[in-house]
């Protein structure tokens, strides 16, 4: 019976260890990181509101995670600088705001962590969003049409509408996005690290 | 040939005295309904996240492919696949595992078998729920942790059940000593709930904050295959292998340094899911150092299943468990010496954000785990059910799918993911030449999974037929050099309706 205990505990004891040392531990480490205040008054990082905020619930919904990381790797680690998906490392402080993290595993599409910086196009975002293949032919990322309003041949485009390329797409000339397609656009401007840290550089 | 199904538990007992074989039929007896349960719905759920997990891959080749249709977008369908792969099957497939074998091994009949029972139902109800939530786009967003809070309670509760029937069972136990696998049964029941109910605490519901809340999501995510899906693999080799060809485990002594180094080095191996991430190094060095580590256990068992196999491997030819036993315990030496290489900074530099890594987890989980799954359930259910397999021909197909289709899952999605990970390491090599690079490896995988759904579909009618009654059956156990089929069963019932 005694043994049974030992046993027991012991096994406790394996992950209680663990957990302590790997989360609790640096999440204590981290209690003292605070945002930054920029020359111009403002935080960084922010905290998400209104549409970006929204937007992130999108990305969560959708489940971009399984194919974009938002993290990039340090100088000479991978090629994520030399490829322009960020100006440095992303460290902890670019996350005081995420919750839940989205930092990903799965590198299918580009680095997102800074997006905002490299495409600040609505345009784009809104074309790439509705269909990957008008933008980036050969892309697997799947289409988010349902985002989007269409406008079809022969109706009146209002005038915030976007044209799609060519001679359209099918029936469709132009695209609107929708409350959410607003949204997700507005949280993927909003993603941008390029602010120098300073724990980055060490 | 075929004989009245009385017989066959008394023929495969072999020699055994009859008090002893009248003890562990009443053992079985106790437990049949809770098992076959647990083992029928784990094989609905590797039926499902079969064919979410090839329509995921589908998606991944031919984007078009159930395109623009929100629940069935790819980032909805992979988390439904994961979380029904391992929570569906892994989870209630282990459950059943554990709870047979911890009642075989304690000689013990099955304790509240009406609360597991109910406990399994409302169990899978929780992951349909979760599976709908998912599917309508309430997914939490931590990566291995999907399910809806709400779906929670359905799968925490019927756990609890689990937990106390496992240790009622371990303290009733007629045996004297505790056998190897107990370790790692008890085990998991110590950790899983543990392990859950933290992983919920520090991501979902916020007692972590910020990059924490990303170490404690790949410590969850790492250790509910280290610490649930693994321990129950290993136990299930532990009693198989010795079991099926009639020899005592190779050394004691390993057994029992490769279980404790299991469990210390296994917890720590997590943050190797986050190199290169931001995150204090100290913590990446701990995931590493914790991965090398691991190189002990791994060769302590390795040396246990695989020693105690030499002189044996005559009997592969016949018996399905033991196929299947030994493929599982042959991928888990190769996938963990794989993970434990794939831990290193400069390999993760490589193939940390491919495909390389769903290779290996794809070797781990369907050419370690789910084989000795099966192997338990090839073993149990005639034990079970007093009935013999009908078909060696759909063992057989069974088999050969399991082995082909991890093959050229693994070995497509490894290479592809290297070379994925040298051109992306290439800034001159433009995103999307990358992207049409993995293109025609994603189709080999797809190939890959159909050859795995029709193993599994298989392996599931043979299921099926075991557990429907019928009046023939065989009188010795069905082995895979034979030519049975249930085509004969059927002719043998035919017979015997015309003779009446
Ligand atoms: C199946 C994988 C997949 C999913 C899911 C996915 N993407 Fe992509 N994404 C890609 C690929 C591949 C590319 C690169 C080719 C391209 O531009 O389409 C990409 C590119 C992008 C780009 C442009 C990046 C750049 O550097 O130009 C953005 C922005 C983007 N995705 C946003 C999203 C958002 C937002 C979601 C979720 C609503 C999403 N993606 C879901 C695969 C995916
Ligand atoms: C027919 C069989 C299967 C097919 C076709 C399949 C396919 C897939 C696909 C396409 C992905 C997503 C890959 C990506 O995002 O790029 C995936 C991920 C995953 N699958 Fe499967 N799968 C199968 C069986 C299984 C089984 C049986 C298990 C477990 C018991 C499993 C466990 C996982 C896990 C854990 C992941 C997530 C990996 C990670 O995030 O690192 N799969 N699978």
């Amino acid at each position: 019976m005694s043994k049974t205990f030992l046993l027991a505990f012991g096994i406790l004891l394996t992950i209680l260890s663990s957990v302590t040392g790997l989360v609790l531990i640096p999440n204590w480490q981290f209690q003292s990181l605070k945002p930054v205040v920029k020359a111009d008054g403002r935080r960084y990082p922010e905290a998400y509101f209104g549409d970006q905020d929204k937007g992130r619930g999108v990305y969560i919904a959708q489940g971009c995670i399984y194919c974009h990381t938002q993290q990039v790797r340090m100088k000479g680690y991978g090629a994520d600088i030399r490829r322009g998906w960020g100006t440095r490392r992303s460290v902890p402080r670019d996350y005081l705001e995420d919750r839940p993290h989205q930092l990903g595993t799965m590198r299918t599409g580009p680095d997102l962590a800074s997006i905002g910086a490299r495409q600040p196009s609505e345009s784009w975002h809104a074309l790439h969003l509705y269909n990957p293949q008008l933008t980036s032919p050969g892309s697997v990322m799947p289409r988010y049409n349902y985002f989007f309003d269409e406008v079809k041949r022969g109706q009146m485009p209002p005038a915030e509408a976007i044209r799609l390329p060519g001679n359209g797409h099918g029936d469709v000339t132009h695209i609107l996005p929708n409350e959410r397609g607003r949204q997700l656009i507005a949280y993927l401007k909003r993603l941008n690290q390029s602010f120098p840290l300073p724990e980055a550089n060490q | 040939m075929v004989t009245e199904s009385s017989s066959a538990a008394a023929a495969s007992l072999g020699a055994l005295s009859t008090p002893e074989i009248e003890a562990r039929v009443q053992v079985d007896r106790s437990s049949k309904q809770v098992i076959v349960l647990y083992w029928g719905a784990a094989l609905f759920w590797l039926t499902f996240a079969s064919i979410a997990g090839i329509i995921t891959s589908i998606k991944l080749h031919n984007p078009g492919f159930l395109g623009g249709i929100e629940w069935l977008t790819f980032g909805r369908m992979r988390a439904v696949h994961w979380d029904t792969a391992i929570y569906g099957f892994g989870g209630v497939a282990a459950s059943g595992t554990l709870l047979w074998l911890q009642a075989r091994l304690c000689q013990v009949r099955m304790p509240y078998t009406k609360l597991l029972i109910a406990g399994g139902l409302v169990f899978n109800v929780g992951i349909l729920l979760g599976v709908i939530g998912i599917f309508m786009g309430q997914s939490t967003g931590v990566e291995t942790l999907e399910f809806p809070l709400w779906a929670m309670p359905f799968l925490v509760v019927p756990y609890v059940f689990i937990v106390i029937a496992n240790f009622t069972m371990y303290f009733q136990k007629k045996t004297t000593h505790t056998y190897v696998s107990q370790w790692y049964l008890m085990a998991v029941t110590v950790w899983f709930p543990v392990l859950v109910l933290s992983a919920e605490a520090c991501t979902n519901l916020g007692a972590v904050d910020g990059v924490a809340q990303a170490i404690a999501n790949w410590w969850y995510g790492h250790n509910v295959v280290g610490l649930f899906a693994t321990p129950t693999g290993i136990a299930a080799a532990y009693y198989l292998i010795p079991k099926v060809i009639g020899k005592p485990i190779h050394s004691y002594h390993l057994s029992l340094l490769g279980f404790w180094a299991n469990a210390i080095f296994y917890n720590w191996a997590g943050t190797h899911h986050l190199t290169g991430g931001p995150l204090p190094a100290w913590t990446i060095t701990l995931g590493v150092v914790g991965s090398m580590m691991m190189f002990i256990p791994v060769i302590t068992i390795g040396i246990n299943h695989h020693m105690t196999m030499v002189g044996s491997f005559h009997l592969l030819k016949t018996s399905p468990t033991l196929r299947f036993a030994v493929m599982g315990s042959m991928m888990y030496t190769f996938a963990s010496f794989q993970g434990s290489l794939e831990s290193l900074r400069s390999h993760q530099e490589i193939t940390h954000f491919t495909h390389y890594t769903i290779g290996h987890v794809h070797l781990g989980m369907y050419g370690f785990f789910a084989p000795l799954m099966f192997a338990m359930i090839y073993y149990a259910m005639p034990r079970l059910m007093n009935r013999e397999w009908s078909s060696a021909r759909l063992i057989r197909i069974h088999f050969w799918c399991t082995l082909i289709g991890t093959a050229i899952y693994g070995g497509a999605m490894c290479y592809a993911g290297i070379r994925q990970g040298m051109m992306m390491n290439d800034p001159s090599v433009p995103f999307l030449n990358i992207v049409q690079f993995t293109v025609p490896y994603l189709q080999l995988r797809t190939l890959g999974g159909v050859i795995l759904l029709a193993g599994t579909v298989a392996f599931l009618i043979n299921f099926v037929r075991i557990v429907t009654p019928h009046k023939f059956t065989w009188a010795s156990p069905t082995m895979l050099d034979t030519d049975r089929d249930w085509k004969d069963i059927l002719k043998a019932e035919k017979g015997a309706e015309a003779a009446q």
